[in-house]
């Protein structure tokens, strides 16, 4: 058991500072190239066309990765509710689609791009206000309190926000209206879709408008200086109980989006999709650097990526598997992740 | 009215009790500074007046209101800057956003982008700096970052928790140097510094603390003569 225990901190050692970025990111590339670049030889068409699909998976991943990050960041809670937060907006937008007169063929026209962007603004206010609730419900109370109860009651919000679902809106799969239209381009032997181009921009977008936030703007940086150290940010003047519930009104917010274009994409989700969706996009936020927001960005593209390839060439029955394997390995082996905190704390 | 005053204040980690009817006032426009050996309660002091603990019983007044149930982010805006203890510079924001932040309680733009030259005047280093994340700054840089970063909200009273801790001898004076420009500037000073006899010659009063309780207090230079002070934190 020593010597394990010494050869893994060996490894860690090993895979920390640049050079083990360096190793790190070699390892994922060499792993890709032996297991991928005969079949992208075989038929460059087909492989290209793979990457299109994971790219637009990837971009929704990477919408959820930010809120799990985002949160994990400044109160270090892995927020398991998540997910299911994805899904209800996916579900809040469905009856307002329908209350604007949107219907399944209705003709693509600047009109409904309004309305789409409209219905997306509501419903990224509605869901992150229902994040915030949650939080100052169920989560603020528990902030000084050992790490695994907010754990265990972010579990239990999952829950709770699966069972609303359920009940309201049953046990089936439920149709999201295909508004966008089913174009697709020829390009390279593979085909784009309108459809995969407006999922990769819009998420796309809104991860660099995060990113203008959160480096530019006084709240952004509040909420990374409430990230760092929460005491030193109160005695700045930061009031850290808003600039928390901000982190989850935009979490929310940005995974809603996501929810949102998932229905565009997709056309169908059950209640308790968002679960699994949300632990792939964990899994995207560890990849990357837990709390480290283009890290996430990164991540959930990896995770849709080889979501993609491991659907298209190996067993869709065994994708989780591979996705979890990558959850570990990068718990055991790098635990910062891809672009973690690299800046020592002193 | 003295600036800030403290009146039989109780402050409890948890069950234990760290302060002891500790009482003191600060009138405006002084340098006080607070001396007693490790665990004697001058990090937990200021740590009760800019309200990152509570006092479980007694007073902390600023002009006469009562403060001690603020929450720290209500406490800067009326005027009390604080630089803890460990420095707790944002690691991984640059000079400039740590300044910025500093002044977070403030909404007055250009007077900010002011302090923020009069900080860069103060402290040299720190405008060649500015681009630099924080983590990567030395002890000393950072220590000036830290006061820097206090003085930015424009305090009226400004805490200094061991500003010449672990820092070379030439950058100790040249941190002392500043306590007293800016204390010539206006700002009334509570330093805690672990060179007692340092801290003597730049202050105008003192207060000796042990194992929680004010057992001393008196100007600087009575503090600096007595055989007590001498024996037990002058090395004399």
């Amino acid at each position: 058991m020593a010597t394990l225990a010494a050869a893994l901190k060996g490894t860690r050692t090993a895979l920390s500072g640049t050079l083990g970025t360096q190793l790190f990111l070699g390892g994922i590339a060499l792993a890709l190239a032996v297991l991928l670049l005969p079949k992208a030889i075989d038929d460059p068409g087909f492989f290209l066309q793979i990457v299109i699909y994971g790219t637009a998976d990837g971009a929704i991943f990477a919408l959820i990765a930010l809120g799990y990050t985002m949160v994990y960041g400044i109160i270090e809670l892995i927020n398991f509710a998540h997910g299911d937060i994805f899904t209800l907006g996916y579900f809040l937008a469905i009856p307002l689609i329908g209350a604007f007169g949107l219907t399944e063929g209705s003709p693509v026209s600047i009109g409904m791009v309004v309305v789409l962007l409209v219905v997306t603004a509501i419903v990224m206010v509605i869901d992150g206000g229902i994040n915030v609730v949650i939080e100052r419900v169920a989560y603020r109370p528990l902030r000084s309190a050992p790490r695994l109860a907010i754990l265990i009651t972010a579990v239990g919000v999952s829950f709770i926000l699966e069972g609303v679902m359920y009940v309201w809106q049953g046990a089936n799969n439920v149709h999201f209206p295909d508004l966008l239209p089913d174009t697709r381009i020829p390009l390279f032997g593979a085909s784009l879709g309108v459809k995969d181009v407006i999922v990769i921009a819009s998420a796309l977008v809104l991860v660099v408008l995060l990113n203008v936030f959160i480096n530019g703007s006084k709240l952004g940086k509040a909420m990374r200086a409430t990230a760092q150290d929460r005491e030193a940010a109160q005695l700045m003047g930061i009031n850290i109980n808003r600039t928390i519930a901000a982190t989850f009104f935009i979490g929310a917010a940005l995974a809603a989006a996501g929810g949102i274009i998932f229905g565009l994409y997709f056309n169908n989700i059950r209640f308790d999709e968002g679960f699994v969706a949300g632990l792939f996009a964990f899994t995207a936020a560890v990849f990357g650097g837990i709390g480290n927001i283009q890290g996430a960005a990164l991540g959930g593209l990896f995770i849709g990526l080889v979501q993609a390839f491991s659907n298209a060439y190996f067993q869709a029955a065994l994708t989780d598997v591979w996705i979890f394997a990558i959850l570990i390995l990068v718990l055991v082996f790098r635990p910062t992740g891809l672009l973690g905190m690299q800046v020592p704390e002193k | 009215m003295a600036l800030l005053e403290l009146q039989g204040v109780d402050t409890y980690y948890g069950r234990v009790q760290a302060l002891h009817q500790v009482s003191m006032t600060i009138d405006e426009g002084e340098i006080v500074t607070l001396i007693g050996s490790n665990g004697a309660g001058k990090t937990t002091t200021l740590r009760t007046i800019s309200g990152l603990t509570h006092p479980a019983k007694g007073h902390v007044r600023l002009r006469g209101k009562e403060i001690s149930w603020l929450p720290p982010d209500r406490i800067v805006t009326l005027g009390i800057g604080h630089a803890p203890e460990g420095r707790r510079i944002f690691h991984r924001m640059t000079v400039r956003d740590n300044l910025f932040l500093g002044a977070y309680s403030r909404n007055d733009g250009p007077a900010i982008h002011a302090d923020q030259e009069r900080v860069f005047e103060l402290f040299p280093r720190l405008r060649e700096r500015r681009q630099q994340i924080g983590g990567t700054l030395s002890g000393g840089e950072q220590q000036m970052l830290a006061i820097g970063r206090a003085m930015m909200s424009r305090p009226k009273l400004l805490l200094l928790d061991e500003p010449s801790l672990g820092l070379a001898p030439i950058l100790v004076d040249t941190i002392f140097q500043v306590i007293r420009d800016i204390n010539k500037q206006g700002t009334t000073i509570l330093l805690i510094e672990q060179n007692a006899a340092k801290a003597l010659q730049v202050a105008n009063r003192g207060y000796v603390l042990e194992t929680g309780r004010v057992v001393k207090e008196g100007t600087a230079k009575a503090l600096l003569e007595s055989p007590d002070v001498q024996r037990a934190y002058l090395g004399i």
